[in-house]
């Protein structure tokens, strides 16, 4: 398949943060149908995968990498060996590392702060900010 | 046994009773917890992306920490123990990069100079992998108060699990907790969810969205005939346990269901009053467990 250099370039960029090969993917559905989190998505976690293939950069718009909760239920499930939670992982570092925070501290009510796990905390703000 | 523990942050805090009933009921089955001098935070998630390695540093940190306690002489072995779920996952991950990467090891030494430089001599682990090594009878040897009759249902979540070569179980059907629940006298409920995610982190900004993952699990353990929910991580803990009031909020007719550490089951089982920590968990699992004829000295 012949891409468009900024196609090809993303897509490059993709395979290159998560260490995945894009092209392995066969569109099976099986992340999707295993994905606890598809419900609050735009984009069915495959159709993410076929976005990078394809190296559509507006993939980034997407709320479902933010959504994604990290589970790997899609990586134990991947018959083609993607793990799939490193292709979300390197699309929200590419969209982080161009200064986007998707969550704010500030918006954080102090009260909720003290009660939260640190854990929830860090990790939050590990995910969604850049 | 004196095994090198690290605890992490939240073992300190909402979690403290999975901490005092871990460190009690290991020391009833002859495993000294030993904590690391100095630990810092594990970082909580594991960097996924592939020129991440400034997110390695913390969680390597510890296991040198580690290496100096076995240099020591303070512990017996080189296997440290986590409870939280989250610590396993980022320590056995980065410890797993750096090994098999010979040069995001040397980035690594090269950020911490002035550390020993990290050997490659640690194995992470989970209290649940070395009770499980040790055996379920030394285990049930213990128990001077059978857990008769209680029905448990055993959670896994996440990160005890995935991904696939980072878990302590089969990813599909662990059977771990089943065997220790057993061990402490109690019934086994089983519920299809066991391994499904609780919403993590997501916890911080989409509460509803958490709380309707989070009714699944506890929904099937209660329709399951279930008297409470074990599991081992603090994330799942506060999202399913402390923060069910909001389950029940959105969620008419929700009958709220405690939810535990399996090490609060240990402490139970083996005696030991004192170190339960049932006074901090949220629904309080106690009046439930008089219900079931398992008094409990209430101080």
């Amino acid at each position: 398949m012949r891409l468009k250099p900024e196609n090809a370039s993303f897509k490059a960029k993709v395979a290159e943060l998560s260490g995945e090969s894009l092209d392995l993917c066969f569109q099976c559905g099986g992340c999707s149908s295993g994905c606890p989190m598809t419900e609050e998505m735009d984009l069915l976690p495959s159709k993410v995968i076929r976005f990078a293939q394809l190296g559509l950069g507006e993939v980034l718009d997407s709320k479902t990498i933010w959504v994604c909760s990290t589970c790997f239920t899609c990586e134990v499930r991947c018959p083609r060996g993607i793990d799939i939670a490193n292709v979300m992982e390197a699309l929200r570092e590419l969209k982080l590392r161009s200064k986007y925070d998707r969550v704010s501290l500030d918006s954080l009510d102090p009260e909720e702060l003290r009660e939260l796990p640190q854990i929830a905390i860090i990790s939050n703000l590990r995910k969604l900010t850049a | 046994m004196r095994l090198p523990y690290y605890p992490g942050c939240t073992l300190k805090t909402t979690a403290e009773n999975f901490e005092i009933s871990a460190i009690a009921s290991a020391r009833e089955v002859g495993i000294e917890l030993m904590e690391l001098p100095r630990w810092n935070c594990c970082g909580t998630v594991h960097a996924l992306a592939r020129d991440d390695v400034m997110h390695y540093l913390a969680p390597i940190r510890n296991l040198i920490r580690v290496e100096e306690m076995v240099g020591e002489g303070l512990v017996d072995e080189g296997r440290v123990v986590t409870l939280c779920a989250m610590c396993y996952n980022t320590l056995k991950r980065a410890d797993a990069v750096v090994r098999e990467d010979e040069e995001k090891m040397q980035k690594v030494r090269d950020f911490m100079e002035r550390e020993t430089p990290y050997g490659g001599g640690v194995e992470v682990t989970h209290l649940l992998e070395i009770l499980k090594d040790l055996g379920w009878s030394k285990v049930a040897d213990r128990v001077v108060r059978p857990l008769e009759g209680l029905r448990v249902a055993p959670y896994y979540g996440c990160l005890l699990l995935r991904p696939r070569g980072f878990g302590i179980d089969d990813v599909d059907n662990p059977q771990i907790l089943e065997r220790l629940i057993e061990a402490l006298g109690a019934d086994v409920v089983n519920i299809p969810f066991k391994t499904r995610c609780c919403g993590a982190y997501h916890i911080v900004q989409m509460k509803e969205v958490v709380a309707e993952l989070s009714h699944r699990v506890l929904d099937q353990a209660v329709d399951a005939g279930a008297d409470m929910v074990a599991l081992a991580c603090p994330l799942c803990e506060y999202n399913m346990g402390s923060r069910q009031e909001e389950v029940k909020r959105l969620f008419q007719g929700f009958e709220p269901v405690p939810v535990v550490y399996f090490t609060q089951l240990m402490a139970l089982a083996f005696g030991l009053e004192g170190a339960t920590g049932f006074e901090q968990n949220r629904p309080d699992p106690r009046p439930l467990l008089k219900e079931r004829g398992i008094p409990l000295e209430v101080s």
